[in-house]
Formats: C-alpha cells, structure tokens, sequence
C-alpha cells in the first residue's frame, strides 16, 4: 500500500502556485472539495484556471475565489446562480470559456485516459464549433473536441482509504471521478478516511493510482442550493 | 390559450410506456406530474442519476441527491447513479428515448436556438447542446410568440444555435405542431379556443395546414 494521506487541506494545497490550472469537481454546489477551496483562499494564489462544471454561488464554491480576484479564467458550461462572477465577466476582469457539459466531462475524461482528441456532434453548427476540426462520420458531422487535463485536481468524496481509493455518494459523484483522472496532482477530500482493507474493493469508484494526496474534510456545509420538498 | 401547466398536461401524453426521458428545467420539468400512473418510465437527470424520484420530505433531504436543475430530489426503487460522463455517454449513445426542453425559437428546419441573447448575461449551454446534438426524439415546450407578439416560431433562428435540425414537435401555448423533415411546421392540433388563423398570424415560419385541426384534449 502506497499511503496518500497529507495533515489537511492547507498541506495538500501547499505547492500550488499562481496561474496554475485546477479541475474542481461538483455539480452546482453538490460534490464540491469545500475544504480545499478554503486552503486556497486562505493561501491566496493569484492567476488561476478554473475548470469546473459550475462557478459556485457569491458566497460559497468557486464563487469564494471570484470575490477575491483570485480566479483568471473559468472554463464551465453553466455558471449562473452568480452576481459577482457577472460583474467580473461585463468588466472584462475574467476571462470565460464555456462547454457543453457532454463535452466538458468528455474532456476530463479523455485527459485521464491519455486520449489527446475525440469527436462529438454537440455543438456542430453553433459558436462552439467555430474553428474546429469536423468530420462525418455514418452520413453525420462531429466535431473535434481536445483532451484536458490539469496542474492540480481537487475532488471530493464520500470515503477514501489512505491508498487514495474513492466512493462518491449520490449525485455528488458527478465530474469528480475524471476530473480526478485528469490531474498531474490529485488532491481527493472525503468525508471519511479509513485504512486500507476497510472498503470493499469491488464497491471502488475511482482507483487510488489517480489520487496522490488525500486528508479527511472537516465541517461539511454541503450548501443545497434549491431546497425543493413535496407537500 | 394554454398556461404552463397546460402545456406540461399535453407533453405529458407524448409519453409511452418504457421510455427513458431527460426533461429540461421549467415547464419540462412539470411533465413529470403529469405522467399517467399505468405509464412506466425513467427520468435521467444529466448531473448522473436514472429513476428520478418525488421531491423529498423536509425529513429526507439529503444534499448529496439534486437534479439537474439543482432541486432536491429523492430516487425510485431501481435507480442508478452515475458519473457525468456515463450519463453524457447513455445521451450520446441515443439510449435517453426522449428529451422534452424549452426554446427562445425554433426553425421550420428544426433548428433550437436556447442558451444564449446577445448583450445578455450569458449563463452557459449546460447540456443542451449535447442533448439535442444526440437526441432522437426532441419535443419542445414554448410560447408561441414574444411578450410582444412576435413569433418564435421562424423561417430561421435569430438568436445563436442549440443544434440543427433536431426538434420533432413542439407544444406550444397555441399549438401542438410538428417539424417535418423537408421543413415546415405541421399544425396537429389547437389549443382550446384557438383558431388555425390565429395559429397561422402567430407562426413566421412554413406553416402547412391539411384538413380539419382537431382541438386538443388535455
């Protein structure tokens, strides 16, 4: 067994610099690394690429790192639910990139099977496809779309073992699982860390060669951002 | 005229047995309560769940269970959970048998224009863009005309592409229509109380009328 574990999320975050490019797992506010997106307010790194399906709220998720001016760039494919992020978008001070979501875990996904590029119909024929490759294939045009990967991965689950093997929970699985294919570092947080023998191997979502530093989080918000019930 | 709910009611019965569906956020969504209880089907939510359940009770809300549209939701008996791109994979592969979406306009070809207005904030294309990339059976749930009367319905889409040549049929608070193949809007049906002449003054587009237009039953 190879032991993952790092003290916490300020020692996993450590040597990450300025203008490095993250993959931040989660879907809305669902399955987001709360702990780690902490470390890196409070280790203030500047410049960064944010690839991340959603962009957080004002006041919790990516949105933390918006309101002080340390994200660059945002890659998502949705990212409403945000004033701060609009503000900063209309001034020209964040540069944006958005992804059909299919294509966007696609990509993650490809950057952590070590294929450079794929094709897929989504966006053939809008803003999305301008400048790119397209082929048929079977009589029907697709589009090349390109791998990503990053400098750092921060994923969240709901139990990993100190070898770095992962079980996610519900849908805050989501863009976590290739998100933490496609990091050179990846950082996992979970909400429980037992020793290795206590998962049972055959219930493993993502295998702990991915996964190179992992800690156990402390005080989950878990926000809900629509806290929708039936009557 | 239809409200909201009227639509969701007419989507409703566009549902068969066995199928496997993605409703989009909005009036979509609605169809769901409106599906009849001898009709078995599968809700996918694109964030990676199958077998959607009933919104929770205060005491079983669980934040790790959300929708698409990020409301908390509850599973069925047989659900599955997934990953974004397994769920993206089952969309892409054709497996999801229908997506039911919103449109800002649709074109006599088909084409879908949703996720973005020039000079508006621009919040993202989310899945729609692989939905109705991958999608074989697309229906649609829209008004007919703007606020201020203009018809959404055109001879081409004003506002940027979702997709080409995708949507089948769109329910509209006027009419249940379908998008023929060569191009053209085929009026089905009206809405109570509406005539084919308003339906025709409300479309820009190609609209072909053969026959009687029955009124819908809802």
């Amino acid at each position: 067994m190879i032991d993952k574990r790092v003290s916490g999320a300020e020692e996993a975050v450590q040597d990450i610099p300025d203008h490095a490019i993250l993959m931040l797992g989660g879907f809305g506010l669902c399955g987001i690394p709360e702990n780690t997106i902490q470390a890196l307010l409070k280790k203030g790194v500047k410049g960064l690429t944010c690839i991340s399906n959603n962009a957080g709220v004002d006041d919790f998720g990516i949105g933390l790192l918006l309101q002080t001016r340390q994200v660059k760039k945002m890659i998502a494919s949705y990212v409403g639910e945000n004033a701060e992020f609009e503000r900063q978008l209309l001034s020209g001070e964040l540069e944006v990139e958005l992804i059909p979501q299919g294509t966007l875990a696609e990509r993650c996904r490809a950057g952590g099977a070590g294929i450079p590029a794929f094709f897929t119909p989504a966006g053939v024929g809008t803003e999305v496809a301008e400048g790119k490759e397209t082929r048929i294939f079977d009589g029907k045009t697709y589009l090349m779309e390109h791998w990503l990967r990053a400098d750092f991965s921060i994923v969240k689950a709901w139990k990993g073992d100190y070898a770095g093997n992962l079980i996610y929970r519900g849908t805050a699985r989501n863009f976590n699982p290739m998100m933490a294919t496609a990091g050179n570092i990846t950082i996992a947080e979970v909400e429980e860390l037992v020793p290795p023998g206590e998962l049972d191997p055959n219930q493993i979502h993502t295998p702990g060669i991915f996964i190179h530093r992992i800690f156990q989080g402390k005080h989950y918000e878990k926000r809900i951002e629509q806290r929708t019930i039936s009557k | 005229m239809l409200d909201k709910t009227g639509i969701a009611k007419r989507i409703a019965k566009e549902v068969k047995n066995g199928m496997y569906i993605n409703l989009g956020i909005g009036i979509p969504t609605l169809v769901a309560n409106y599906i009849p209880q001898n009709v078995h089907v599968v809700l996918q939510s694109e964030n990676g769940l199958l077998g959607i359940g009933p919104f929770p009770k205060e005491q079983e809300i669980d934040a790790d269970f959300i929708n698409a549209g990020k409301q908390t939701v509850t599973m069925m008996p047989g659900s599955a959970l997934f990953s974004s791109s397994d769920s993206f994979g089952m969309i892409r592969s054709g497996k999801v048998n229908l997506t039911i979406l919103g449109a800002m306009e649709v074109s006599e070809q088909g084409d879908i224009a949703n996720w973005k207005v020039p000079g508006k904030m621009v919040k993202g294309m989310g899945g729609a863009m692989d939905l109705v990339a991958s999608a074989k059976n697309i229906i649609v749930a829209m008004q007919h005309c703007s606020k201020e009367g203009a018809s959404k319905l055109l001879k081409n889409c004003s506002l940027p592409i979702t997709g080409l040549k995708c949507v089948k049929k769109i329910v509209s608070d006027m009419a249940v229509l379908e998008v023929m193949p060569e191009g053209g809007f085929r009026l089905l049906e009206r809405a109570p109380g509406v005539s084919v002449e308003q339906i025709k003054n409300a479309t820009e587009g190609h609209l072909l009328v053969a026959g009687e237009i029955p009124e819908m039953k809802i």
